[in-house]
């Protein structure tokens, strides 16, 4: 990829993907240009063609989850905006919620504003190297415990939690489960009916392939919905005559008008990732085998290179690395004006999670690898690491 | 002249699944706006020809669409 003259690498997929696959483009310029109207307002041909691309969009989230009916896909501007809706939707003062110690800030956040603001009250579960313990996550219920927060994939670390133990654990308890997915919407095969979940958040615009402001719930086939209450109250397209909102999947939770666009562009993101043989699968062995060339290949070249957690547990083409004596956001800034490659370093808003990994309050580099990454953009990567280690500071 | 019905739907998003499931079955149907005498939304309605409503309402059924109801078109 050429920018201003200099060839640039991106590992920075994580916090969003770049580039996005053939289709994804096309599918936003198609809805802009020629379809053009507002998806389920009117009866005209270009509302009729949005709603079918919203609909197409809910059909191919589904199919990802696992989910039989589209309509338990409920779009949101991004996987913070279903999160909040998930969480402050359930969760009612005098509960109780059960989350790990490796979440991102958009579940810990709302929860401890709700802690704070509706006297809610929340146990955190040590991950021990990242993996939850069961154990204690099990000695964590209480009897009002009504909802577990689950991050499946760590943003920072990529580490994945054993959601099939968790689902049914939740089961036995009788409490909701929402699993964060967006670490691994596209990325790990997910079936929620399999592994119990209720609940799952994903962001559109990560290892799905969509443009930025989209993402979503998706709510399994026979979890009771009413249980959640809306964030938002407005218009749907639907029962025009009443002045409450409705009752019915998805329109309770979606007012206001959706990203058409941006949907329109998700949509070819996930079929174009369904449309690869093994669909998802190919996803995960082509970024563990990248995450494990690289860690090797490091560890082999780079003099201090040092990441956090098991080989076998980085499942997700995130890897967190450091390298001794050197402040993670200098060798950021290093590898971007010095030779183009593209990552984040700090604390991914995931303060809690580099907490229990011991890397707070410095934080790591993090390279996240992409479905279009190459083995060769990664010699180069670890050429320009062992460079900077070397280097003396400015 | 061809005999039409309607199928209404309580919302846009039942609408479009169920047109898309009747295109799949090879259906012949057509998105409309729907007529304010038969509803108060102001979303669309599905256009069937009247032959194929046993069908309409069987692929409904199967694919787990609700609808509000099916009426003759005037
Ligand atoms: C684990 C995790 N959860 C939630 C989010 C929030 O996603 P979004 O930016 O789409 O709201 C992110 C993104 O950074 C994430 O990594």
């Amino acid at each position: 990829m050429e920018q201003s003259g200099i060839k640039t690498i991106y590992f920075d997929n994580a916090a969003t993907s770049f580039p996005k696959p053939p289709g994804a483009v096309e599918a936003v310029i198609d809805y802009m240009t020629r379809v053009g109207g507002n998806p389920g307002r009117s009866g005209h041909a270009r509302s009729v063609d949005a709603g079918e691309a919203v609909f197409s969009a809910r059909e191919a989230v589904a199919a990802l989850f696992g989910v039989k009916n589209p309509m338990r896909v409920v779009l949101c501007s991004n996987a913070t905006e279903a999160l909040n809706l998930a969480i402050q939707g359930i969760l009612r003062p005098g509960d109780h919620a059960v989350t790990t110690a490796m979440e991102h800030n958009s579940t810990i956040r709302p929860l401890m504003e709700m802690e704070r603001r509706d006297g809610i009250s929340v146990t955190v579960a040590p991950c021990p190297g990242g993996r939850v313990d069961c154990e204690e996550l099990l000695r964590s219920f209480r009897p009002k415990t009504r909802l577990v927060v689950v991050n499946h994939a760590s943003n920072a670390f990529g580490v994945v939690q054993p959601l099939g133990d968790i689902g049914m654990m939740c089961r036995e308890k009788k409490a909701v489960l929402l699993a964060d997915c967006a670490q691994s919407a596209g990325i790990i095969p997910i079936d929620i009916k399999r592994d119990a979940v209720d609940i799952a958040a994903f962001a559109g615009h990560k290892g799905l392939y969509g443009p930025t402001g989209t993402g979503g719930l998706v709510i399994s086939d026979d979890f009771d919905f009413r249980l959640i209450r809306p964030l938002k109250f407005g218009g749907t397209g639907s029962n025009s005559d009443s002045t409450y909102q409705p009752d019915f999947l998805p329109d309770i939770f979606e007012s206001g008008t959706l990203n058409a666009a941006g949907i329109s562009g998700l949509n070819a993101g996930i079929r174009y990732i369904l449309s690869l043989q093994d669909g998802v699968r190919t996803v995960q062995s082509h970024k563990r085998d990248l995450a494990g060339y690289f860690i090797r290949k490091a560890g082999e070249c780079v003099e201090g290179f040092t990441t956090y957690v098991a080989a076998e547990l980085m499942d997700t083409g995130v890897v967190s690395f450091n390298i001794e004596g050197k402040e993670p956001s200098e060798v950021a800034w290093r590898l971007a004006e010095r030779h183009g490659i593209m990552c984040r370093s700090g604390l991914h808003c995931a303060p809690l999670a580099h907490r229990t990994i011991g890397t707070f309050p410095g934080g790591t580099v993090r390279f996240s690898f992409g479905i279009f990454n190459t083995p060769e953009e990664i010699d180069i990567a670890v050429g320009a690491l062992q460079e900077i280690a070397v280097e003396g500071g400015e | 002249m061809i005999d039409y019905s309607v199928v209404l739907f309580r919302s846009p998003n039942q609408s479009i699944w169920a047109a898309r499931l009747l295109k799949k079955a090879g259906i012949e149907r057509r998105m409309m706006p729907a007529p304010r005498n038969l509803t108060s939304d102001c979303g669309y309605c599905v256009r069937i020809r009247s032959i194929d409503l046993e069908r309409v309402r069987e692929v409904l059924e199967k694919g787990g669409v609700e609808f509000l109801c099916i009426e003759k078109l005037a």
